[in-house]
């Protein structure tokens, strides 16, 4: 973008002037960082996970976010989608999975049953994942179209937008001075 | 060689043990003494050749004596017969397991063990397979509720009271239009 006059007001990136470098917060470039690279950790644990390979492959592409690549390694992934029924069975297993994620790590419940135990009030299943997880952002549906689980991952990144990272980070520093 | 003929022979061969033999739309159930049912299973398997077995069900009729009920669905691998072998049982005996004459009864013996709490003798891995070891109720049968009972395993699974919210919902099987079958809370009484 190229400056007009002296009295326009810079509120953009001019790169006659940056050149390469762009001023930012670094909250705000962390959040963008973050934000366009979330790696998933399929929880693939019913009929949801078919509408979530659906939605990585070529037709619903969340490859576009950056979000193709499916870590299964809990290690590795930032979002947990838990995609399914949870039943009690399972219920520890994925608590397991959710405390092996490093931070900073966000969680999708998609679908019914993930959100609320769905359809199945019954002796097996866990009625919602949050009864274990914190959850960032519920997906409803049975199951949530690609476009639904799309716009929830759009949701998570508007949320992370919105997050005060370094101050999340350095939170006993900044408790400490105050 | 069908069905009925089978069900013919097999009163021929084990008489009093075979209590009742019913015939309904083509499809023979025999009713059998647990003492007998081993033998009469093995009689159709080496020599009636009913080489698979479909399904190892159960029932609880809840206050008749005995409590419970196996039911064996068994067919030729062509099935071109089916037969339906059912036998009482009451609370805590064992059943003799059929896994020597059918591999697949295995897993089906199993899930009778896990759900209803019917126990079959000689069963190579008799565990629970839905349910978790520990699990400390029999979920299918008639006095546990829909809703499940809270139970905890520390590290292992634990269970809690699903909300009912006024009864499981069910649709009206057979209304005029969806709007008719719609699920509607109906609780049990």
């Amino acid at each position: 973008m190229v400056s007009s006059t002296a009295t326009t007001v810079h509120t953009a990136y001019d790169s006659k002037i940056e050149g390469n470098m762009i001023v930012t917060r670094v909250d705000a470039a962390i959040n963008w960082m973050r934000k366009n690279s979330l790696w998933p950790m399929p929880m693939g644990l019913a009929c949801c996970a078919i509408e979530l390979m659906a939605t990585a492959s070529s037709r619903f592409d969340i490859s576009r976010f950056g979000m193709e690549v499916m870590r299964f390694s809990p290690r590795q992934a930032d979002v947990l989608i838990v995609s399914g029924t949870v039943t009690y069975k399972m219920a520890l297993a994925v608590k397991r999975i959710w405390d092996q994620m490093p931070e900073p790590k966000w969680c999708v419940a998609m679908g019914a049953c993930a959100s609320s135990g769905g359809m199945y009030r019954s002796y097996s299943v866990l009625q919602g994942i949050d009864q274990l997880i914190p959850v960032d952002v519920y997906i409803s549906g049975c199951p949530p179209r690609p476009e639904a689980l799309i716009e929830g991952l759009l949701e998570l990144q508007k949320k992370i937008e919105g997050e005060k990272s370094t101050m999340a980070q350095k939170q006993v520093f900044f408790e400490s001075r105050s | 060689m069908s069905a009925a003929s089978d069900v013919t022979r097999l009163r021929a061969t084990f008489g009093e043990k075979i209590v009742t033999a019913v015939e309904f739309r083509g499809e023979q159930t025999l009713l059998v003494e647990l003492d007998a049912v081993h033998a009469v299973l093995t009689e159709c398997r080496q020599a009636l050749d009913y080489a698979m077995v479909l399904d190892i069900a159960s029932v609880d009729l809840l206050g008749e004596e005995p409590r419970f009920e196996v039911v064996y669905e068994i067919a030729s691998v062509d099935d071109a017969k089916r037969l339906r072998v059912k036998t009482k049982v009451a609370v805590d005996v064992a059943v003799p397991t059929v896994t020597d004459l059918w591999g697949g009864a295995d897993w089906h013996e199993r899930e009778v063990w896990d759900m209803m709490g019917i126990p079959f003798a000689n069963h190579p891995n008799l565990k629970r397979i839905l349910m978790w070891e520990g699990y400390p109720f029999f979920p299918l049968r008639k006095d546990f509720p829909l809703a499940g009972r809270p139970s905890d395993m520390p590290d292992v699974a634990f269970s809690d009271v699903a909300p009912m919210v006024g009864g499981p919902f069910v649709t009206c099987a057979g209304g005029a239009n969806t709007v008719v079958r719609e699920p509607r809370a109906r609780p049990v009484e």
